[in-house]
């Protein structure tokens, strides 16, 4: 771990109820300057709430999370606008802005945020849009590219001004392998030769173990286990072992009843769900 | 309620007091909304209008010929549209053509996380969506009405020209001095507070969009219902206080 001075992102004490069901429970880890923390953990364990939670869009129930050592969890609209212009996010679906072109979805924050002349901004999307290995697609609409096209996008964009600090939700997912070898490229040289940060959630594990410098396991609410990815990989927990071999046994069941399910992954119940099940299985 | 409330304060500040903290909105995209907001209706508007003034002359003709009182057709004709109908259908093509479909556009965005990457981008969606659209419902709609009560006021030319015994000048004559700049004027607040009411309730409607496609319909169809039952009260309402309060 190479923690120099003040970490950039300070989760502490972090507690997320939806009713009574808490799918964060009490989690703190800190990212320094420089670091890939991947978060990996099942579907449905918390890990886009926790990372909605960094980015702002979500207040924690209870807990703090600093980013530039700022609290963003009591900020106001404009404030956390102040901290957002520092850092990038790559959404899932790449959130291309679909009446937009791809060139203008690049040019969007640096139009917005910047005093950079048109041609300027030209230029910046052409180098953007090369680094994601695009080049020459600035004027296609996000309709007219494919899922992993968006995303790569996606990852230009949010690259545009140059960030200190990249949140990216499962920026592999859709690519084929030769892309997402090239994405974890650019994720490793942004980190090493910018010094830029990055949060990572991901569930492929081949890229997760090729970008991270750190991991986080997330499951029932909170962290199973943390450490460098030599210590995940030796990791004793059978269910880390589990997820990171992808395997069907283990300690994480494949079929769960709706209360296991609930007492696995803390997902909210279905109303009436018994009676339903009871009138489909005829259960004495 | 309180979302729309929120949206409509929102909105008041980044038109009038962010402009002054050096956060202007951008006139492009105003320019782009007026075409497909205004420019883009302006076909149905016409047709609607011409049927609607060719129905009032007919329908004036009728009850009027009974009484000898053909020569009052144009002014029932210009009366009824600068006050009433022109502002209220064209109104009600607005809300069915342009609302819905920025009801839709918007609710389209929120569930495809489109909302949400702008404001990590530090993007404000109210500025950069809700404003420009504002903005040019608020300009168009006033003026399509102009062109709808022009349209009207032909479709009852037709009809007095061709079918009564109107020449083209009486008809013109007789339309100008029934009616009065207040009757104008009237209409075209109305049609102003319409463009403040169908556009602020279509873009709550498509951001507040819950649970993908099936939400994106319901708050379409949301929208288009809400928009014309607060704009026909509205009508009422301001007919109350321009035509019958004094």
């Amino acid at each position: 771990m190479n923690s120099n001075g003040e970490p950039i992102i300070e989760v502490s004490d972090l507690v997320r109820r939806f009713g009574d069901r808490a799918v964060i429970n009490d989690i703190s880890f800190n990212v320094h300057c420089g670091e890939t923390l991947v978060i990996m953990g099942g579907s449905g364990c918390g890990k886009s709430t926790l990372l909605r939670h960094m980015i702002g869009s979500m207040k924690p129930t209870s807990g703090s999370v600093k980013i530039f050592g700022e609290e963003v969890t009591t900020m106001n609209e404009r404030e956390i606008g102040r901290v957002r212009r520092r850092f990038g996010m790559l959404f899932q679906s790449g959130a291309l802005l679909a009446s937009l072109t791809v060139g203008e979805n690049v040019a969007l924050p640096l139009f917005q945020h910047t005093d950079k002349s048109p041609d300027e901004i030209e230029q910046v999307v052409k180098q953007k849009l090369e680094m994601v290995g695009l080049t020459g697609f600035e004027d296609l609409k996000p309709a007219e590219i494919s899922g992993g096209m968006k995303k790569r996008v996606g990852l230009a964009r949010a690259l545009a001004l140059d960030p200190e600090l990249l949140f990216s939700d499962e920026p592999t997912s859709g690519l084929d392998p030769i892309m997402t070898a090239v994405v974890d490229q650019l994720t490793l040289k942004l980190t090493h030769g910018s010094h830029m940060t990055a949060v990572v959630v991901s569930h492929d594990m081949t890229s997760a173990f090729r970008i991270a410098t750190r991991m986080i396991m997330l499951g029932h609410g909170g962290i199973v286990a943390q450490g460098t990815p030599e210590e995940i990989r030796s990791s004793p927990n059978p269910e880390v072992q589990q997820f990171i071999k992808g395997e069907a046994d283990g300690p994480v069941p494949l079929n769960l009843s709706q209360e296991e399910h609930e007492h696995h992954q803390y997902v909210k119940p279905r109303p009436f769900a018994l009676a339903r099940y009871r009138f489909h299985h005829k259960t004495p | 309620m309180k979302n729309y409330l929120q949206l409509n304060l929102s909105l008041l500040y980044w038109i009038l007091i962010a402009p002054f903290t050096g956060q202007f909105f951008k006139i492009a995209p105003i320019f782009r909304q007026m075409v497909f907001i205004g420019v883009r209706a302006a076909p149905m508007v016409a047709l609607t209008a011409f049927s609607v003034g060719v129905t009032l002359a007919m329908q004036a003709a009728h009850s009027l010929q009974s009484l000898g009182a053909e020569m009052y057709i144009p002014d029932l004709v210009m009366l009824t549209l600068l006050r009433e109908m022109g502002p209220v259908l064209i109104a009600v093509i607005v809300i069915g053509r342009s609302g819905s479909a920025v009801a839709a556009e918007l609710g389209t965005m929120k569930v495809s996380e489109e909302i949400e990457a702008l404001e990590v981008m530090a993007i404000n969606p109210v500025q950069y969506l809700v404003v420009p659209r504002f903005l040019a419902m608020l300009v168009m709609l006033p003026a399509l009405t102009i062109f709808g009560n022009y349209i009207g006021i032909l479709g009852g030319w037709a009809v007095c020209r061709f079918a009564l015994d109107f020449n083209t000048a009486g008809y013109v004559l007789r339309a100008l001095q029934s009616a009065d700049t207040w009757d104008l004027y009237s209409g075209m607040i109305k049609s102003g507070v319409f463009a403040w009411i169908v556009i602020t309730i279509a873009c709550n409607a498509g951001l507040h969009v819950e649970g993908g496609a099936e939400g994106v319909g319901q708050a379409t169809t949301g929208s288009v219902v809400q928009a014309l039952l607060a704009m026909l009260v509205m009508n009422a309402v301001l007919t109350g206080i321009f035509f019958f309060s004094a």
